[in-house]
């Protein structure tokens, strides 16, 4: 063990991570709110097998299955290198935050469906009854107990999505993990940043953690928490 | 006021409702009972469009129902529903809970639409549960919260599918005299029940179900003391 910690270049290229940890959480929050919005709609296209519906049920299904049932290496590798190989050629970032999204709807996907299919089907009947349109029921009935049903898994997606973002160094997007490497190639200082870029992926962590408690404790305290 | 002609519902092959015919007028009150399983609740999911229907018509006030023309949103607005599962909305207060139809169904004004649920919570007795949520209440106090949440919408009638058959014994008696106050303050009622002394002292008259079909209706008294139906005779020997 003849290995000396220098600890200085680290520090002094503290902003320029903290900068690139802005990046993380960017590409991060953009795939959680697109994943979101997408696995609403996935989870709905999945209930519902009938009629003019069934394509995209199959589609739906599909892309559920692919998103939980393979690595998010490949997933990445087929948004960057499959993609480029038939000819379209993503940004770095593009192709992280599309990665992202197709991963993170798949598994929000799930767990919607799993949160709506746990409330009571009396719940909608008695929304319909006082006269409430489907996309009212839906909206101020189902969706808002459904929110807290998947809460958990909500927050747990964030924090994949923040920590599997740093894939993206693979495909050259420079989010946090990416810029250590590039610093730590040029410095040799590999040990140093990346412990120092861990633990700024652990305080980011925690800070997620302790706004998601926070966020629920305003929203459902009412109700018995989460 | 409702009018039910030749009324068939089937569940796929299952035959539910075997031809329905009946009138409801204003400021009636009719108790339905009947053994379970022949067809009552379906009746009423049918009378407010949550269930299709096969054949047959019904009407309120001239409207026909399973008219595909109807506008089934506004329709329900005439007719408030309580169920036999207590299904406030966990997620609201009592106030939020009875406030929210009036104002995204109705679009009255917040200040309006609460003013309104408080007068009605107070109607069912609930004014101390106001900023409660259906967690903190009992069975009781939750049925009473639904039928708060159907009156908030100014309903011209109101369906009860077995309200008190989910509680508690001790807890049967504070619904069901809110139910008795609602039908004294002249409100058109039709209450599916197994609570015969309810139908008994309360109904303008009390239609016996029996597989689908309705085997005998007629006053309270006659219904009761005089059946004509040998099916109605069994079943009234067995739940007394
Ligand atoms: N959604 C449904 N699908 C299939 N069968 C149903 C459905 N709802 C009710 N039924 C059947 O219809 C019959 C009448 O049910 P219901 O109207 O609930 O009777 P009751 O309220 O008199 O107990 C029962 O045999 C029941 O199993
Ligand atoms: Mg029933």
């Amino acid at each position: 063990m003849d290995y000396n910690f220098h600890w200085q270049p680290v520090f002094r290229r503290l902003p320029e991570l903290l900068l690139a940890a802005l990046d993380t959480l960017q590409v991060a929050v953009l795939a959680i709110i697109l994943g979101i919005i997408l696995g609403l709609l996935l989870a709905v296209l999945k209930m519902n097998a009938t009629g003019k519906l069934k394509p995209l049920n199959w589609f739906a299904r599909s892309w559920i299955e692919l998103a939980r049932n393979t690595p998010v290496l490949l997933q990445l590798f087929f948004f960057g290198f499959g993609l480029g190989a038939l000819g379209l050629h993503l940004s770095p970032f593009m192709i992280v935050l599309a990665a992202l999204t197709f991963n993170c709807a798949g598994y929000l996907a799930e767990n919607f469906r799993g949160g709506l299919q746990s409330i009571p089907e009396t719940q909608l009947r008695a929304a319909r009854s006082l006269g409430m349109s489907a996309p009212k029921a839906y909206y101020y009935i189902l969706f808002p107990q459904v929110l807290r049903n998947v809460w958990h898994p909500l927050t747990n997606q964030i924090v994949w999505a923040v920590l599997m973002s740093s894939l993206g160094m693979l495909v050259g997007y420079q989010e946090l993990a990416g810029s250590a490497q590039y610093f730590a190639s040029r410095t040799y200082r590999i040990f140093e940043y990346f412990a120092v870029v861990a633990v700024i992926y652990y305080i980011l962590v925690k800070l997620i953690l302790a706004l998601s408690r926070l966020v629920a404790w305003r929203i459902f305290r009412g109700q018995g928490g989460v | 006021m409702i009018e039910i002609k030749n009324l068939h519902k089937q569940f796929g092959n299952l035959e539910v409702l075997k031809g329905i015919d009946l009138t409801v007028n204003r400021g009636e009150v009719l108790s339905i009972i009947g053994a379970s399983g022949s067809g009552k609740s379906t009746l009423l999911y049918c009378i407010n469009g949550l269930e299709s229907i096969q054949a047959g018509d019904i009407t309120i006030d001239d409207i026909r129902v399973h008219d595909p023309k109807t506008d089934l949103n506004k329709l329900r607005q005439k007719l408030g529903m309580v169920f036999q599962q207590w299904n406030s909305f966990p997620h609201l207060t009592a106030l939020e809970n009875v406030a929210l139809a009036p104002r995204i169904v109705k679009g009255k004004s917040k200040t309006e639409a609460t003013e309104k649920a408080i007068e009605q919570l107070r109607h069912v007795g609930l004014e101390s549960k106001i900023n409660s949520y259906p967690s903190a209440l009992s069975g009781g106090q939750q049925q009473r919260l639904a039928i708060a949440r159907a009156l908030a919408m100014e309903p011209e009638v109101m369906l009860f599918d077995e309200a008190t058959s989910a509680l508690d014994p001790e807890l049967v008696g504070e619904v069901l005299d809110t139910m008795r106050m609602l039908a004294s303050e002249g409100m058109t009622m039709i209450c599916v029940t197994h609570e015969m002394s309810f139908a008994r002292d309360v109904s303008d008259r009390v239609a016996y179900f029996h597989q689908g079909i309705m085997e005998e209706i007629g006053p309270p008294e006659q219904l009761f003391n005089n059946p004509q139906s040998a099916h109605t005779r069994n079943f009234l020997s067995k739940v007394r």
